[in-house]
């Protein structure tokens, strides 16, 4: 006997990587994936009715920070938002979670399918805790998940550029990814951490900088790790978040970054924190400079970004910027948690408040939306607030409005610090995104961005990931509450409401390497780590619902 | 999951597990080799002195895995009755769960949510001051091979690793050379806060003994020297106890330090002034990278205390003290604890995972535990298992039992048991009790459902026809 079918009849399908563009189709639906309409005769087993209402395929978040050390630290530094904010009440079947903007394991994942969202991809984990992020993601309902290990600071990392040993470098990536069971190499303020760790208030200034005791630029270390992930053909190689986050004229470091890639493919996260002209920190100067990066964006076509887009309002900070964090606490003078790990990486946590009558805060908001608005593909640039850096990935509808409706984006726009208008190109641009458009930057571009080939559309053989909303002429009000969202073909949410739990896959990577790289690590780790060689490996018993996705290793 | 080679050196055949870890304190050690000889281990290679206690004196209990009403009865027994006791109560308390694994942990705080209880780890009566001291300022800190590698100020403060945590000196942080240290000890400045001379204080460059009763009073006058704010010598003489002189050289070291590391104990967090002791240290380590780099680190007593508060953390978004009786987490110190619960007799019913409260609660707390019924799981008879209504004698985690454990420093680490145990473990058994609470909650569910719908719909309204 087949398994049963599920069709999904009659709705505006928008599925932009096999062009279907709001056509009436039908989906059907078998084993959790979409499969081939059957034969004339036979009948689905259940049929939902979606006609008239808007069909998509589940959202993928490919930049948000959701699991792990940093966003434990994060819940337990901050009871007091969430002690007068929502909660999740715990029913017969689902549990009951916390939120504030550093919800609960529980929350996160009810939250992310209650928007239409199936994939979640948290951007910043020591490989040190890795364990610690996976035991999270087992607790984290509904939706799939994978993490992205940070190694922009990792001292064999370093050691190994320093000794002009790219072999070894490779070698040395793809064991670490696997060890972790990670998704992608992270790079965060590539040697400006290892700067921080031997200087009070320490960070780098440009890329060009000499880090401490490995003699290494971050410019090398961005060059030579984007050539290794590269040429281990990594489904995502290499996501950046580039130097002097967040300080004025650090665009030019940014567009150094995209230039150190050197043709190869890199992903620049968070891109309006890296768009700021000006110098020397003083607002007088602080401005946009998002048409000359998005210039350099639309002319080459190795490089996709995510915006990061800063929303108003409170919210928490949290990076794996050390430094950053640091700074972050000497202007707001807040709380500040700062975690610095062993031969790897750092994190710092701080809570924040954008204003909308900042200079500062507005122009950041009005920077985030010029990206979106200035990259002519939108099949390289994606929808993300960083979770819960720039705001609550809860505020993605929101965003989405300030696409689609010029006439509402403007009026924002008016009411933000006055000053905005003349440092930003946003008042003068009148694009509006079409619904098609929006499929691309939250769901079909990040998923092909992230090689991930059964996630973001709706052609045979896909995840049945679907999010069926209800059209309605103001976005958000469409986007903010879908009415069905379907997950690996089972109904989650019905009728706008949650109806069940339970637990999604997770991805990761294990490239093939040379394992004699291994005796190197082992004798160089036991020296200086304080945890035992053979006891840093993650087993397979810890990756909840595995799916390993492929490498295609090429020629060096 | 454990490495087992013979030993070739004896007459007969004995297993030997490298990288064993041993859990007994918040040091979590991983690099104990284990030698096992039937169903005892005759060597624990590297570990200390509390670790080799730990593990040579290891034996399982050979009383039955469960008893109800101190009778022997089955495991499926004691998880019916044991789930039964908290679906019934009005006011389930789950307490302990900080010598088990993380994964055990998670399981309780399931239970806690699906029953509505009040759940709270020993972190409430250790280092939960220090959390809340968290709360308010934040903390900087670091992984513990971070001060290995470059902590050349080593201060420990309220605390006694020499004998709580007998490796922290030779693992972590005095001896061992370092990439930034290459000479270790000789590398390194030791100074030791405390109101009296301990074991430690012999191990340190320099000992302050800090008027008992004063740690507030000394921290904020180190930190008024790291913000160059002016003090009053005969008055901070009054306030510590110490001359003022002895701060500042203190703060001058402190300063010219490349990196310096603040560990501190239950001299802080359980003495007078308690979080915001906890607090002030937080704020010096904090205030210290105007100048330099430093960090400051709880010392962690229980094996995987920080793992339950790791646990609660991501599920409720709280690290102690949780309430779930409203049908989400809300969470209040000193209303949410259990102690403090007890001592006012509102709990009617408990669940108690390795701890044991009939052993060091006060007085009230201990004399209301024994009023209700509660359930207790421990791998030693203890007196806390002796007055429980079910009690489960379970397998040992790190010795019998795998599973993840976090390091003080929140470094989580994999287990490899080196002995197998007649008795079940605690996750076995929650595990157990999760399914069977989720049963009975259905059952009660339809039950209550179908007596809405029986009743005539005047009932609902009362008698108002």
């Amino acid at each position: 006997m087949s398994k049963p079918y599920f069709k999904i009849s009659g709705g505006y399908v928008y599925d932009p990587l096999n062009g279907v563009d709001g056509q009436v189709q039908d989906i059907w639906v078998q084993d959790g994936r979409i499969v081939p309409a059957p034969v004339a005769g036979i009948r689905a087993d259940r049929t939902l009715d979606a006609a008239g209402y808007v069909v998509m395929p589940g959202g993928v978040d490919m930049h948000c920070h959701i699991a792990g050390p940093k966003v434990n630290m994060g819940r337990k530094m901050r009871p007091e938002e969430k002690r007068q904010g929502e909660v999740i009440p715990r029913t017969l079947t689902t549990h009951s979670g916390t939120l504030g903007s550093v919800p609960s394991t529980f929350a996160t994942g009810f939250k992310y399918i209650g928007l239409g969202y199936t994939s979640a991809f948290d951007a910043a984990v020591p490989p040190l805790s890795a364990r610690h992020a996976h035991e999270e993601f087992a607790d984290t309902p509904a939706i799939d998940k994978g993490f992205y290990v940070l190694m922009g600071n990792n001292h064999f990392m370093m050691k190994s550029i320093s000794e002009e040993n790219p072999k070894q470098l490779k070698a040395f990536i793809a064991w670490l990814l696997g060890a972790t069971k990670a998704y992608a190499p992270k790079l965060v303020n590539p040697g400006g951490v290892e700067v921080w760790k031997h200087h009070p208030a320490g960070n780098v200034d440009t890329i060009d900088q000499i880090v401490d005791h490995y003699e290494v630029t971050p410019r090398q270390i961005i060059s030579e790790v984007a050539r290794a992930t590269n040429e281990l053909g990594l489904p995502h190689p290499v996501h950046i978040h580039c130097n002097n986050l967040g300080m004025p004229g650090n665009w030019s470091t940014t567009l150094n970054t995209m230039d150190a890639l050197n043709g190869f493919k890199g992903h620049l996260t968070h891109i309006q924190f890296h768009s700021y002209g000006g110098g020397e920190g003083s607002e007088e100067s602080f401005c946009s400079k998002t048409t000359e990066l998005a210039d350099y964006i639309n002319t080459h076509d190795n490089l996709t970004v995510d915006v990061g887009q800063v929303m108003f309002g409170k919210t928490t900070s949290m990076t794996g910027d050390g430094p950053l964090g640091y700074f972050l606490h000497n202007v707001y003078g807040g709380k500040w948690l700062s975690v610095d790990t062993e031969m790897e990486s750092g994190c710092g946590i701080a809570p924040i408040e954008y204003r909308n009558k900042s200079l500062v805060h507005a122009l950041q908001w009005a920077i985030g939306l010029e990206w979106y608005l200035l990259v002519e593909d939108p099949w390289r640039v994606v929808m993300s607030t960083d979770h819960p850096n720039g705001g609550s990935f809860m505020a993605y509808p929101q965003i989405i409005r300030l696409l689609m409706d010029a006439t509402y984006r403007n009026d924002v726009l008016r009411s933000v610090h006055p000053d905005v208008m003349s440092r930003c190109v946003l008042g003068d641009i009148d694009r509006e995104y079409t619904l098609n458009e929006i499929c691309i930057i939250t769901r079909a571009g990040p998923a092909k961005i992230l090689g991930l080939k059964h996630k973001g559309h709706l052609g045979v053989g896909a995840d049945a990931d679907i999010t069926i909303y209800s059209p309605h002429e103001n976005k958000e009000v469409m986007f903010e509450m879908p009415r069905y969202v379907i997950k690996s073909g089972e109904i989650l949410i019905d009728e706008c409401e949650l109806k069940q739990q339970t637990f999604g896959k997770t991805f990761n990577v294990a490239p093939a390497y040379d394992v004699e790289v291994e005796a190197d690590i082992a004798d160089w780790f036991e020296q200086y780590y304080s945890v035992q060689f053979r006891n840093y490996p993650i087993s397979d018993d810890y990756v909840h619902d595995s799916e390993l996705v492929d490498c295609h290793e090429k020629e060096s | 999951m454990a490495t087992v080679t013979p030993d070739a050196s004896s007459e007969h055949e004995l297993k030997v597990i490298t990288d064993a870890t041993c859990t007994f304190c918040g040091c979590v050690c991983d690099d104990i080799d284990l030698t096992v000889d039937g169903d005892h281990i005759i060597k624990a290679k590297r570990a200390c002195v509390l670790g080799k206690a730990w593990f040579l004196n290891h034996t399982a209990d050979d009383r039955p895995s469960c008893l109800i009403q101190g009778q022997a009865a089955s495991v499926e027994a004691g998880i019916e009755r044991a789930a039964e006791l908290l679906v019934s109560a009005r006011y389930p308390l789950i307490y302990g769960l900080s010598d088990t694994t993380s994964e055990s942990q998670r399981t309780a705080v399931g239970i806690a949510d699906w029953v509505g209880a009040n759940i709270d780890t020993t972190s409430s009566v250790c280092h939960g001051p220090t959390g809340m001291a968290l709360q308010g300022v934040g903390e900087v800190t670091a992984s513990l091979g971070e001060v290995r590698n470059r902590g050349d100020m080593i201060i420990f403060w309220g605390a006694n690793p020499a004998e709580s945590h007998p490796r922290h000196f030779t693992r972590y942080s005095l001896t061992p050379k370092g990439m930034f240290l290459p000479n270790g000890r000789k590398d390194r400045t030791c100074v030791v806060v405390d109101v009296r001379k301990t074991k430690s204080a012999n191990a340190a460059d320099i000992f302050i003994p800090v008027k008992p009763r004063s740690d507030f009073e000394a921290l904020w006058a180190l930190r008024a020297l790291a913000n160059d704010v002016e003090l009053d010598a005969n008055q901070v003489l009054h306030d510590t106890g110490i001359e003022l002189s002895v701060w500042q050289d203190l703060m001058t070291r402190m300063k010219a330090a490349k990196f310096g590391a603040i560990f501190f104990g239950m001299g802080l967090t359980m003495t007078r002034g308690k979080h915001a002791n906890a607090e002030a240290l937080l704020a010096l380590a904090r205030d210290m990278n105007k100048h330099t780099r430093f960090i400051c680190k709880p010392n962690r007593g229980h094996g995987n205390v920080t793992g339950a508060d790791n646990v609660m953390a991501w599920r409720t978004g709280y690290p102690f003290g949780v309430n779930l009786m409203r049908g989400y987490p809300r969470f209040n110190p000193g209303e949410y604890t259990a102690s403090d619960i007890l001592a006012r007799q509102e709990a009617d019913a408990a669940m108690i995972i390795a701890a044991d409260p009939m052993a060091n609660f006060s007085q009230p707390a201990r004399d209301h535990l024994k009023s209700i019924p509660y359930i207790a799981f421990d791998p030693k008879e203890t007196p806390t298992t002796r007055a429980a209504e079910v009690a489960f004698t379970v397998a040992t985690y790190g010795i019998n039992v795998p599973g993840t454990v976090y390091r003080m420093d929140d470094v989580p680490i994999s287990l490899r048991p080196a002995l197998e145990c007649h008795h079940p473990s605690d996750l076995e058994i929650l595990k157990g009790i999760e399914k069977q609470v989720q049963k009975l909650n259905m059952k009660n569910a339809i039950a209550q459902s179908k007596n809405e719908s029986l009743r005539p719909a005047r009932d609902e309204f009362g008698s108002s026809e």
